[in-house]
């Protein structure tokens, strides 16, 4: 009877210990780049900070109620909240709208994908550069049109009011294509007799679309739109190349400020606590998102 | 009435062509099943029939209208998926009830007649549930629920048990042939199934590489073949096909001499002479064990008990692989020669390209009675 039990132990014990054998190297690259940096950054966030030197006080949460108290932060959460609430959207829409019209078997829908996707894969110094070319006031490609229409040219990026939807535009074309991938699998999952079945229960292409296609896109949907939430709240290299965070501060986002804050000014400590402050609310949109998914299904 | 009309139907697939101008008759009320080896073009019909594939050439009716362009779902008929096709965000009840409200049929109706088509199908409890929760056989009754609900002139079938595991293809077999029954409905049916097809169907229909073969009754085919493919087809084990010359042209019928000794075949001798080669066709379930020295020598190479009957596995002279369906008490051992007998009104004579030489009455004397 006992021997059965320690015996069970033993085997318990070694499934134990072969699973973590498995899981070591991962667990190790987890521990070592992910685990210790952010925990690092917790803690530095509790002190005054400097970069380089060895001054580094225990300040407990001053950063924090520094952070809350200033201007300068809730200007950048603002703006990186307008910036996402403008890209995911466009970006989700876009994307499916996209996906839809290039799922077909033809040479010239698999051309159109390739194209598409291509500027994915663009880094962000080439796809601002195109832009700022796209957009110039003088000899830009929309100033042009502008010309030709008899308008005047506007100077995007460097007006308030049009210098964040021009980030806006330029973030879509980069990144629709991985979405439109997305929705693309998801499509190709849905099987041809389903269709087949509502031609002949005489389903108008909108039915077929809202009771086949989008109950069956569902789980990508909610994939793309936390992928996005994520990536689109980090904006950065976009706004640090057409804009520097101008003019007047209307495009600077939040990423910038904690670049800026720790590494031209040095104060890790302060970088720290918003880098926390961001992590928090993108984890709470993504498991909102992820909740609402599973309230639905 | 629902009577479904083909005239030179063709499909082509590209340069490929599927189906070769086929002409075929399915009348009100009948059940008329369509089988073949994979590829020969089944699916492919039944779907030109649906409305899912464009017609290449010739005409298809209903009802005496010609419905090449209309629309699948203007056409009046229903299929069932060998998948089932089930949309899968909705429950049962709303997938029955999606084709109806498509229509702008109004609530009342389409309730009334889900309740009636969930208390035939005795899916009442099933209503509620999505597909992803029922079984094979459950999701399948709700299929055919789809397509009751809709009272279509025509159900099409595209091998709808073949995901069923076999006790319950038997099982669902029988009550479509009960449905067919009690809703007096125009069905086309197809499988690869042999049983299927036979048990079923009013009205057989064998195709082979996009050319109808034959069309007959179930009994008609399995009595009166028109070729070897037929005769292959129809049958369970299959028919065996042996090569012989004529010896002699008697009032009966005609004798062949086969390399493993002479069969009498009640068959016209329509244009043969002494000495043509033909092709004799038995079916493993007319022979029998005769007298040493009758009939064919055939060497026993495996035997199958299966209780209630023995199945002998065997060659003759020339190699030529042949069945015999003994019945549970027959004593054969593998390895011995034993003498086959076969009544002449039991062979089937073929000419060496496979046409099918015309039994004589005496052979079909009582066939078709039943
Ligand atoms: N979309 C298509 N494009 C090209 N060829 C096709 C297409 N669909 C079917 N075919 C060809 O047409 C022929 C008939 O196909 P079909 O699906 O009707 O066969 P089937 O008799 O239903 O076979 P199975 O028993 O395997 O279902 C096959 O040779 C097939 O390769
Ligand atoms: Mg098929």
């Amino acid at each position: 009877m006992s021997s059965a039990v320690s015996r069970a132990r033993m085997v318990r014990l070694r499934d134990g210990l072969s699973a973590l054998a498995f899981l070591a190297p991962f667990l190790v690259f987890y521990l070592l780049f992910l685990v210790y940096p952010f925990g690092l950054g917790i803690w530095i966030s509790f002190h005054d900070w400097e970069l380089v030197g060895s001054f580094r006080e225990w300040i407990g949460l001053w950063n924090y109620e520094d952070m809350f108290a200033d201007p300068q932060f809730w200007r950048a959460v603002r703006n990186t909240l307008t910036f996402a609430a403008m890209t995911v959207p466009v970006m989700v829409g876009l994307a499916l709208l996209l996906a839809l019209g290039l799922n077909r078997q033809t040479r010239i829908h698999g051309a159109l994908r390739a194209i598409f996707f291509t500027s994915n894969v663009l880094s962000v110094t080439v796809v601002t550069l195109i832009w700022i070319m796209v957009l110039s006031p003088d000899r830009g490609l929309i100033a042009q049109l502008f010309r030709s229409l008899g308008l005047e040219p506007i100077a995007f990026l460097a007006s308030t009011t049009w210098a964040m939807p021009a980030i806006v535009a330029t973030t879509v074309w980069w990144g629709i294509g991985f979405p439109m991938i997305l929705f693309l699998a998801g499509l190709q999952q849905i099987p041809g007799e389903l269709y087949e079945a509502a031609r002949l229960d005489n389903a108008s292409p909108w039915r077929r679309f809202t009771r086949i296609t989008l109950p069956a896109l569902r789980r990508t949907f909610v994939l793309v739109a936390i992928l996005q939430v994520i990536g689109q709240l980090q904006i950065f290299g976009q706004v640090l190349i057409m804009t520097g965070g101008g003019p007047s501060q209307s495009t600077r986002s939040l990423v910038q400020t904690i670049y800026e804050t720790g590494f031209a000014d040095w104060q890790l400590g302060y970088a720290s606590a918003m880098s926390l402050f961001l992590f928090v609310v993108m984890f709470v949109a993504s498991m909102a998102q992820l909740y609402i998914a599973r309230q639905e299904d | 009435m629902a009577s479904v009309r083909l005239r030179a139907v063709a499909k082509n697939y590209g340069a490929v062509r599927a189906i070769h101008e086929v002409n075929l008759d399915v009348e009100h009320r009948e059940f008329v099943v369509l089988v073949g080896p994979s590829g020969c073009g089944k699916s492919t019909l039944l779907r030109m029939i649906a409305g899912l594939e464009t017609i290449s050439g010739g005409e298809i009716t209903l009802d005496d209208q010609v419905i090449n362009d209309v629309p699948a779902g203007g056409r009046g008929v229903a299929m069932v998926f060998q998948n089932y096709a089930l949309y899968p965000h909705m429950t049962a009840a709303q997938n029955m009830a999606f084709g109806l409200e498509n229509i702008g049929m109004a609530r009342e109706e389409i309730n009334r007649r889900i309740a009636h088509a969930a208390s035939t199908l005795k899916i009442e409890e099933l209503l509620q549930r999505r597909p992803k929760a029922m079984s094979g056989g459950q999701r399948q009754r709700i299929a055919i629920g789809r397509a009751i609900v809709r009272d279509p002139k025509v159900f099409l079938f595209d091998e709808p048990l073949s995901n069923l595991d076999a006790a319950l293809r038997v099982q669902m077999r029988i009550e479509i042939a009960k449905l067919h029954q009690r809703l007096d409905a125009t069905m086309i049916y197809v499988t690869h199934d042999q049983v299927e097809a036979m048990t079923l169907a009013d009205k057989i229909v064998v195709l082979s590489a996009g050319r109808i073969e034959q069309v007959g009754t179930p009994l008609e085919l399995y009595h009166t073949p028109r070729n070897t493919f037929v005769a292959g087809f129809i049958g369970s084990p299959k028919m065996n096909i042996i090569d012989g010359k004529v010896a002699a042209i008697t009032p009966e019928g005609v004798d062949v001499e086969t390399p493993s000794g002479r069969l009498a075949i009640a068959a016209e001798p329509a244009g043969l002479a002494i000495g043509d080669s033909v092709r004799v066709g038995i079916r493993p379930e007319h022979m029998g064990v005769g007298k040493p020295g009758d009939g064919l020598a055939v060497v026993v190479e495996v035997v199958e008990r299966l209780g209630d009957e023995t199945m002998v596995y065997g060659t003759i002279g020339d190699g030529t692989s042949v069945v015999v369906k003994l019945d549970g008490t027959a004593r054969v051992r593998t390895g011995e020669t034993i003498p086959i007998s076969v009544a002449a009104t039991d062979g089937h004579l073929f000419t060496m390209d496979g046409e099918a030489l015309r039994r004589t009455p005496a052979a079909l004397e009582g066939l078709f009675d039943v």
